[in-house]
């Protein structure tokens, strides 16, 4: 009986199999493919519908962007957030579909697992998130348009003296690499310009929301100046916001600050007014005031409806595909890896974001970053700038620190 | 006595039990662009396989049993990573020595209960270790994971192939080939049948004087060690180990593959992995955002429709031709 | 006390029934759409939206309980955690596809919001509420089942169902009834947790865990126990992050572990019912 088993899967098989040889044959040799890995189901599965809309935004606002080269996009599921999942998806895109580039990655595990396939099958790898500060160290082939947890926590201590006036701070973080990356890049900047850490609190996995009133209760007890909290962007973010209204820490004289992850633009709106005379550091609000943003915020609220609205996902999404419009122009269509990563680095580009760039020695992404505070206004709350710190490095490689030494 | 004669029948190496080890050859020369996947499938397999000694055999029904893959996964992965210790067939040994160590332990203090307790209990003790792996993140890489591990060659002649997968496709095969080898045996001899004694009718058993607990943690224990021999292929075979593979969804997910395919039935685990694996990865190639649902449907489908899962269908079916051939 | 009202339903269903219902938190989930959902398009008040998810969730399983689970229920085990965990994939698409992974969330009435004064400490107004709202659950469900008639049954049944029969009891009937009860306090503990727990289609995996852990720590089929279970892991959980943040839920798990060992059927829980 197993071999009808065996059979059934084996011809199961090779209707998928058929099917798929089919596609890829059916390409022109003038066309560039590009593989995207994005967590489609899963936690991440918000982050990777963001992601994929600032790719197509991209597309429609810019139709000229690939000059004469076709561009044709792979999608696959990187699902949860395990590393192998998405490792074998690259690692299908390259031996089965033959992919010239690869991109997405949301999470950090994703993009560390496929970095050895990245640099042996030598396909660049354009990373849209992941954080994690020592990525772009893992492989030659890899550059990113995204940020590091150091771009936002570094800028965000230095602030937090200078502009903010603190001189103690707790800390609180979900305990995971990106949170204490956050905790270790605030801490530098901080107490490099006075300040003074007096408590660090980790508040939890990255999994699942824990309730926040324990740990925000023994943050209120310290009583500090300002209280940093870094969470992932998303349902985190909001039960932050949620807990920091209902223990009434403002009234008790303690600003709540953080890297943009928490004011994510998605999730603004549902924050309530507890989130007024909230105070972050990121590179990218949906309120920044240039033109290029506003082209993208309206088109963006006319193509998926008006209570949408780009966030920085979205962006890192959008400059991504602009980043590869640039390889693919420059290559003429031609993809060859280390021609296609000479000709990122330095690139400079015009973002909605502001001005970027992408840093010749570590292939990793130079912007501004912008201190807001959120006020109400109009009925909805809105991201007020009150500073901004330009043409800000991945502090993690500037400094040499831990695994960032190169 | 039918049962007795039932057993002796099914214990024979029939022929048909060499094509699935034919099949899987076959697959390596038919699809060489496919074999990072087939080598996931093939992991399933031997965790699944692990899995039914103790749930399909021993019917102790537990939801903790990534605790042994991770085990395993990290042995080889911290080896490697601290101490430079990257041949991989003694890492092997290592991980199987380690997670049947943790099996051992933790089954002579959980197999005292059963039902809602035990599940909860390996399922704590799942969670406990997965919490560990996250405070001890300095060892472990915590949620990041251990980068960029790389592993000697197998035996001194076959390099991992990074891009390709090949040579890690035929020794994950091998490795399987040679647990699966192990687990027949187990479950054919004297000691096999005492386990599916204690799982029909635990009451009997004692009564006969059989040393129920004894037999019941050694199985747990052996099956731990195979679960950690599959982990330990996992990070061998990845080059890349982090806190997902001491998950509630792993464990929770091979416990379904193995409903899938049938438990108690050796064969079952190669069905409900393949059958599992390649239902989800053809449907997520197609449908990146909706490949659940399908999934799911197919499970309420299988569960409603076919007793003991995917290999009950064709068992039933055989017994349907042999009696009207009668 | 999220934890409790959510936990009670997957008591009564698990418990009273014997059935593994994996698929519980998906109920919750559901639920908790479908009051936030009726909140945000047709402006329903918050405790109508409670009822209308109560109600909305119990026809649902009704037909769910007809079709899926009732040839099931002489089935193994592991079947039905194979079906509920079919279910709990198809929901999770269905809700992805339909109304998109973002997270939905709930806006509160004003005199749920913000903190109150105890006199000798200010606490979560919305936590207080959560806590008085468990309490009369609790005690409307204790009465219900161990003093009524139907209650009567339904214990009847779940300890021998063939004896009940005979007596004239409708089974099949009196089970869809306490699935439709079960599933539907479910939907109310996930409408009113949406607010602390977050809410998106991940929702049944993500706390799936706790939810088993609460029910075995009580005992599966005891109320009070589920409810006095809820409260000591919620409190010990509460503290021990207050004092030692850096164990994470490394102590809920401990705590289950030693609770478990200790009483394998849970804390309240009778010999025999396990």
């Amino acid at each position: 009986m197993n071999t009808k088993i065996w059979n059934r899967a084996n011809a199961l098989a090779a209707v998928a199999f058929a099917a798929c040889s089919l596609i890829s044959a059916g390409a022109i040799a003038q066309t560039v493919k590009l593989g995207v890995v994005l967590p489609y189901t899963g936690v991440g599965a918000e982050f990777g519908q963001q992601v994929d809309r600032g790719m197509q935004m991209f597309m429609k606002l810019n139709p000229a962007a690939f000059g004469p080269y076709k561009i044709e996009i792979i999608k696959r599921d990187s699902k949860n957030p395990s590393g192998a999942e998405a490792k074998v998806a690259v690692q299908e895109l390259v031996a089965q579909e033959k992919v010239d580039l690869l991109t997405g990655f949301i999470y950090s595990p994703d993009a560390i697992a496929s970095a050895s396939l990245a640099t042996e099958a030598k396909r660049p790898m354009v990373i849209m998130n992941a954080g994690t500060a020592w990525i772009t160290t893992l492989s030659p082939m890899i550059s990113r348009v995204s940020f590091s947890m150091w771009h936002a926590g570094h800028a965000m201590g230095e602030a937090a003296v200078k502009i903010v006036k603190a001189k103690t701070a707790v800390v609180g973080y979900t305990d995971f690499p990106p949170g204490k990356d956050s905790l270790d890049a605030f801490k530098r900047g901080f107490e490099a310009n006075g300040g003074k850490v007096i408590d660090e609190i980790p508040m939890g996995g990255p999994g699942q929301v824990p309730d926040f009133t324990p740990f925000f209760q023994r943050a209120k007890d310290k009583k500090p100046d300002v209280f940093f909290v870094f969470v992932p962007a998303g349902d985190h973010a909001i039960g932050v916001m949620k807990t920091y209204g209902a223990l009434g820490m403002r009234a008790a004289g303690i600003k709540l600050i953080g890297p943009g992850d928490i004011t994510q633009d998605i999730k603004l709106q549902a924050m309530g007014d507890n989130a007024v005379g909230l105070i972050t550091m990121h590179h990218y609000n949906a309120d920044l005031a240039n033109p290029v943003n506003k082209r993208l915020v309206e088109a963006w609220k006319k193509e998926y409806g008006p209570a949408s609205t780009p966030d920085f996902m979205g962006v890192q999404g959008y400059d991504g595909m602009a980043a590869i419009a640039h390889v693919v122009t420059t290559l003429k269509g031609k993809i060859d890896p280390d021609a296609a990563i000479n000709a990122l680095r330095g690139w400079k580009y015009d973002s909605p974001r502001g001005p970027i760039s992408i840093d010749p020695r570590t292939r990793d992404i130079v912007m501004n970053e912008y201190l807001s505070e959120i006020v109400k206004k109009d009925g909805r709350l809105y991201q007020k700038n009150i500073g901004v710190i330009t043409a800000v490095k991945d502090m993690c490689k500037e400094l040499g620190e831990g695994r960032c030494k190169q | 006595m039918i049962a007795a004669t039932e057993l002796a029948r099914r214990h024979r190496l029939r022929w048909w039990e060499a094509l699935p080890w034919i099949a899987s050859l076959a697959c390596f020369f038919a699809f060489p662009n496919y074999l990072a996947f087939g080598t996931q499938v093939l992991i399933t397999i031997l965790f699944a396989l692990s899995l039914d000694l103790v749930l399909g055999y021993a019917g102790i029904v537990t939801l903790g049993h990534a605790a042994f893959f991770g085990a395993g996964a990290y042995t080889v992965g911290m080896m490697a990573m601290h101490w430079g210790w990257n041949e991989p067939i003694s890492g092997l040994i290592a991980a199987a020595l380690v997670a049947g160590a943790i099996g051992l332990a933790s089954g002579l203090v959980l197999l005292r209960t059963h039902g809602l307790a035990l599940l909860m209990l390996t399922l704590c003790t799942m969670a406990l270790l997965e919490q560990a792996a996250n405070m001890g993140a300095a060892w472990t890489g915590g949620f990041d994971g251990m980068p960029g591990l790389s592993f000697s060659k197998i035996l001194g002649l076959f390099g991992f192939d990074v891009l390709y997968y090949r040579s890690q496709y035929l020794y994950a095969l091998a490795v399987l080939f040679a647990c699966f080898a192990i687990v027949r045996t187990l479950v054919y001899s004297s000691f096999g049948q005492s386990l599916t004694g204690i799982r029909e009718n635990l009451l009997r058993m004692h009564a006969v004087g059989a040393p129920v607990r004894v037999r019941q943690v050694l199985a747990y224990t052996v099956s731990a060690a195979l679960a950690g021999v599959a982990g330990a292929l996992f990070t061998q075979a990845n080059g890349y180990v982090n806190l997902a593979v001491l998950s509630l969804e792993r464990s929770a997910g091979v416990m379904i593959v193995l409903i899938l395919g049938g438990y108690g039935r050796l064969y079952g685990a190669f069905v409900g992995a393949i059958a599992y694996m390649l239902l989800e990865h053809v449907l997520a190639k197609a449908y990146p955002t909706a490949w659940q649902l399908g999934l799911g449907i197919t499970l309420i489908v299988v569960a409603l429709f076919a007793r003991n899962g995917v290999i009950g269908i064709f068992d039933s079916l055989r017994r349907r031709i042999e009696r009207s051939a009668r | 006390m999220v934890l409790f009202i959510v936990s009670v339903g997957l008591s009564v269903t698990m418990g009273l029934m014997g059935f593994v219902n994996l698929a519980h938190g998906g109920f919750a989930m559901l639920g908790g759409y479908a009051i936030v959902l009726s909140m945000k398009h047709w402006g329903l008040p918050f405790p109508a939206a409670l009822a209308f998810g109560f109600f909305a969730v119990a026809a649902v399983s009704v037909v769910l309980e007809r079709l899926l689970y009732a040839p099931l229920y002489r089935a193994t085990e592991l079947d039905q955690v194979l079906l509920t965990i079919g279910l709990v994939f198809t929901m999770i698409a269905t809700l992805t596809l339909s109304v998109g992974p973002e997270t939905q969330t709930v806006e509160l009435p004003e005199w749920l919001r913000g903190q109150t004064d105890l006199g000798f400490i200010e606490y979560r107004t919305y936590s207080l509420a959560l806590i008085v709202a468990g309490t009369a659950l609790m005690i409307a469900l204790w009465f219900g089942f161990e003093r009524t008639r139907i209650g009567a049954r339904i214990r009847a049944a779940v300890d021998n169902r063939r004896m009940a029969q005979s007596m004239g009891v409708d089974v099949g009937r009196l089970f869809t009834l306490t699935f439709a009860l079960g599933s539907g306090l479910a939907a109310i503990g996930g409408g009113l947790g949406a607010e602390i727990l977050g809410l998106d289609p991940q929702y049944p995996f993500r706390y799936l865990a706790y939810f088993l852990i609460v029910v075995a720590v009580g005992g599966l089929g005891r109320i009070s126990g589920v409810f006095f279970a809820a409260i000591l892991i919620g409190v010990l959980d509460f503290v021990l992050k207050i004092y030692f943040p850096k164990g994470g839920t490394l102590f809920i798990y401990a705590l289950t572990l030693i609770l478990l060992l200790a009483r394998p059927h849970g804390l309240f829980g009778k010999k025999g019912t396990s």
